[in-house]
């Protein structure tokens, strides 16, 4: 066993343009987009039966940007310690591709992207899109790179739905499915949480019903909402921990001011999230991941599937994704014969626990994986 | 694999089964029966595990297991989708013992039980003799750290048996590396029954509309 993990290294974002007028994206709402741009990266080689991809797919603020180092930059992706040479998704065997989503301003094409008929930004003009559209853009983009079948599609929270959607259109594409922290629809508790946020980008004057890509954008309603979803990514254990009721100095001020370290971190939060979040791209994606829902039969269309496995985890403290809404996914592929594992992890990291649970996330996937890999080799098990 | 270090119970488990069966280990613990029935008879395994760290064992082996208790675990699963359910070691650890092993009827077409028998010899000899709630090789654990809510003789779950109409195809008693045929409520550690229960009778909806 290879102990020795190591990073990427430098890695740099591709661009895959496509759906250019005539052939547009068609989307569900029935609207069209094109052309179409999806940032994406790829760790290691795809092997020549191209029989090695894994699908990488991001949370709701994250981007291509999954693993190593961009040139220039000290921050590794975001899912840096689960993706590299020995790590739970090896370079040294699969060829990891990791995937933004359209209505996204990582670039990707969204609001903030040029409207090619106006040649200025989007705004509002840019259509409304689903989850299912994200993955119909992605299709073409795994289709482009000659991948016939993914080895799994992987991703926690929005891209736990993402997989999830993945094996909902395109079944005989996926080999295996790694929700994580994820439900196969939002709840009125998920989709109240959003609309708070965008509530409080759209009473930003600043944000001008879309259009404030010349004045500047909705700073304050935009930190507002970030500094809401950084509560629900916590939990009232990890948040005790982290800041209990310290102080930023001594003694109250008896002011406004950001007296506790919990204000300090999420006025800190809010204001470095907007210096690099588009506030419309907030709206759209919300509004996407609310719409989402592949409960009861629509995950499972009357395709016969018996030879994709699902990994599904959850976290005990994830009270934004709790567990239920895993074991309802569970209970849902139990129902069809599915083949499934699912691990309930003890953490109190809460929906963040996604991104910091390494050691017990990496050891149930990197398993999982060479399973699904060992079976391609033998042919069954 | 050594074929050596294969508990007893496990090798007679692999002997019940038939080729490429469709079997649940319910409380599978690290997946070693489970693990064991894949390898000898291909079966098409799966586990439902309580505990966290022996999920982690299973999926090292290869395993599909779900993390949950018994009490609940089994709804979901469609009517006889396996040909054996299996509840070896575990049943004494259910609280809804009744409704579990109901639901092991539901979902699978024969059930296979193994616990350790109560009545064994040593245990009632250290009940008799020493007065103590018995500790021995097939109950260990002191009264106050034991996972068993349930004690059980292989008489009681006969009686058991009889009485909700289960039927006993086969029975296996067990000591320590051999089975016993001789008064086994007495002299045997375990027991291993495989079950079946004929479908409840159906009555037609005619009558029920009387």
């Amino acid at each position: 066993m290879a102990e020795k993990k190591e990073s990427l290294g430098i890695v740099e974002t591709k661009y895959f343009t496509f759906a250019a007028a005539p052939d547009e994206l068609v989307l569900e709402s029935g609207e069209k987009l094109g052309p179409v741009t999806l940032a994406y990266e790829t760790y290691g080689t795809l092997n020549n039966e191209k029989s090695n991809a894994i699908l990488v797919l991001h949370a709701f603020s994250g981007d291509a940007h999954a693993a190593g180092y961009h040139q220039g930059d000290d921050n590794p992706g975001w899912w840096d310690d689960m993706i590299g040479p020995g790590k739970a998704f090896d370079t040294n065997k699969y060829y990891i591709l990791s995937s933004n989503v359209i209505g996204g301003c990582k670039g990707s094409t969204g609001p903030s992207s040029l409207n090619p008929k106006t040649l200025k930004p989007y705004g509002l003009e840019f259509p409304l899109i689903t989850i299912s559209d994200m993955v119909k853009a992605q299709k073409q983009l795994v289709d482009f790179l000659g991948i016939e079948r993914l080895l799994s599609v992987a991703g926690g929270s929005m891209g736990g739905m993402q997989a999830l959607q993945w094996f909902a259109s395109y079944p005989e594409k996926v080999r295996s499915v790694i929700p994580i922290a994820t439900a196969m629809k939002h709840s009125p508790q998920q989709i109240a949480f959003d609309e708070v946020g965008r509530q409080a980008i759209m009473a930003d004057p600043a944000w001008n019903k879309g259009g404030y890509y010349e004045s500047g954008q909705p700073d304050r309603g935009l930190a507002v909402a970030r500094m809401i979803g950084h509560i629900t990514y916590m939990s009232a254990a990890s948040m005790e921990e982290k800041f209990s009721r310290r102080l930023k100095k001594d003694g109250y001020s008896f002011s406004f001011n950001a007296d506790f370290e919990v204000e300090g971190y999420l006025r800190y939060r809010g204001e470095s999230f907007v210096k690099r979040f588009d506030a419309n791209t907030y709206l759209y994606i919300t509004k996407a991941m609310d719409y989402f829902d592949v409960s009861g039969a629509k995950l499972v269309k009357n395709v016969k599937n018996p030879d994709v496995k699902f990994l599904v985890l959850s976290f005990k403290s994830d009270w934004l994704y709790p567990c239920a809404q895993s074991k309802e996914l569970v209970h849902q592929l139990k129902l069809k014969q599915i083949d499934v594992t699912y691990c309930e992890i003890f953490s109190t990291y809460g929906h963040d626990a996604f991104l910091v649970e390494v050691e017990a996330e990496s050891k149930l996937i990197e398993h999982f994986l060479e399973n699904i890999n060992g079976r391609n080799k033998n042919n069954g098990f | 694999m050594v074929s050596d270090t294969i508990r007893f119970d496990h090798q007679l488990i692999g002997k019940i089964i038939h080729e490429g069966a469709r079997v649940i280990d319910l409380g599978c613990g690290e997946g070693d029966l489970i693990f064991h029935l894949a390898n000898v008879k291909n079966a098409v395994v799966q586990g439902i595990e309580l505990d966290e760290s022996a999920i982690y064992k299973c999926v090292e082996k290869g395993l599909s297991v779900l993390h949950g208790d018994l009490d609940n675990g089994l709804n979901g699963f469609p009517d006889k989708v396996f040909d054996y359910v299996i509840l070896n070691q575990s049943l004494q650890q259910v609280r809804k013992v009744e409704y579990v092993i109901e639901e092991t009827f539901r979902i699978g077409a024969k059930v296979i039980i193994g616990f350790p028998n109560f009545a064994h010899l040593e245990s009632r000899a250290k009940l008799f003799f020493a007065g103590k709630v018995p500790v021995t090789g097939s109950l260990p654990g002191q009264w106050y750290e034991t996972p068993n809510l349930r004690f059980l003789s292989i008489k009681d779950f006969k009686e058991f048996c009889r009485d909700r109409e289960i039927n006993i195809e086969q029975a296996y008693y067990l000591g320590k590396s051999n089975t016993v045929g001789f008064l086994p409520n007495l002299f045997a550690q375990n027991a291993i029954f495989v079950l079946s229960k004929t479908n409840r009778r159906v009555i037609p909806q005619t009558l029920l509309n009387e």
